[in-house]
């Protein structure tokens, strides 16, 4: 069994609306520091059998037809093994 | 001629636009329910994706119900040439099928915006607003948390460039500017259109703006300019020595 975690995120320049209110919400709390929020999606799927290599190549399809929308958006995934 | 409306789950203008097309223009139409994968769409000449909020937009919008069943035939029949009309969230899936380009994000203000909006003509040279006039102002409702047009610069001097940009937010006096965009759409971007000109996708809602009791007709021409295309291609089958 392996479990993978995609990330997918806004890519720089496409406007963040979610990412910049959240900044300013932060900075209205006080956190003078944030100088930048950006807010993006962490897909966990479970996946069966086969190899690491196999696996890897599957998300990578999985995430350039469905899961991030390459016009708008950058992914990147890490694979984990787990014990069934 | 006949036009048929694709229901997604969670389209919900899916009968303002069976309704404006059957009892307002009064031309055939039928729904067509998305999971009708051997559907070939034969016999249609117009294909209307409506406005909604089709798969809950979870996801991103539009992502889901571009892989519906009846994606493969509505594809097909665009890339032969059918008319394809996709409204708001019709845009959106239309952009995600890659039908046309660049993609549909959260507005720039955060709000779900819903009122009536200016929009200007930009290109009458195509068969969904060949009876508009150039310039023209509409009023024209809009409806969408996702509206803000974007698309990298290379594509946006494309559209310009191929006159692909149909439809503009812009003030009551035709105007195009930033105080007139509703939701950080680039360059002011209401609807575009492919460089075949026969899949349109536009986020105002021409359905909604077809009878005196909505407060506007202008949605009206959008509709009947169909028509008259579709008028034409069958006379020019029948007799196409003329």
């Amino acid at each position: 069994m392996w479990l993978v975690k995609i990330k997918v995120r806004l890519k720089k320049g496409v406007l963040d609306a979610q990412g910049k209110t959240t900044q300013q919400a932060l900075l209205a709390l006080g956190f003078h520091q944030v100088k930048e929020g950006r807010i993006g999606k962490l897909i966990e799927l479970k996946l069966d059998g086969g190899s690491r290599e196999e696996v890897e190549k599957e998300v990578r399809d999985m995430s350039q037809k469905l899961l991030a929308n390459p016009v708008i958006e950058d992914f990147d995934y890490e694979i984990e093994a787990r014990e069934e | 001629m006949k036009f048929g409306v694709v229901q997604f789950p969670g389209s919900n203008c899916d009968y303002d636009c069976y309704y404006a097309i059957k009892n307002i223009l009064k031309a055939p139409v039928e729904m067509i329910w998305h999971k009708e994968k051997e559907h070939n769409l034969k016999g249609y000449d117009c294909i209307v994706l409506p406005g909604g909020f089709s798969y809950g937009d979870y996801l991103r919008v539009g992502a889901i119900a571009r892989y519906s069943p009846i994606m493969t035939a509505v594809i097909d029949f665009a890339l032969k040439g059918g008319l394809v009309l996709g409204i708001c969230n019709g845009f959106q899936v239309l952009t995600e099928a890659k039908l046309l380009p660049g993609a549909l994000i959260r507005n720039e203000c955060l709000h779900f915006i819903c009122r009536q909006q200016t929009i200007r003509v930009e290109n009458i040279d195509t068969p969904f607003t060949k009876l508009y006039q150039k310039g023209q102002v509409l009023k024209i409702p809009i409806a969408h948390g996702e509206g803000c047009y974007y698309a990298d610069e290379e594509t946006i001097s494309e559209l310009e460039n191929h006159h692909q940009i149909l439809f503009r937010y812009c003030d009551a006096r035709g105007e195009i500017t930033r105080e007139a965009n509703p939701n950080g759409s680039l360059s002011n971007i209401a609807g575009i259109c492919n460089r075949e000109r026969n899949i349109v996708g536009l986020m105002p809602h021409p359905e909604r703006a077809m009878e005196e009791c909505l407060a506007s007709l202008d949605g009206r021409l959008l509709f009947e300019s169909i028509v008259i295309q579709l008028k034409q291609r069958q006379r020019r089958k029948f007799c196409p020595e003329t």
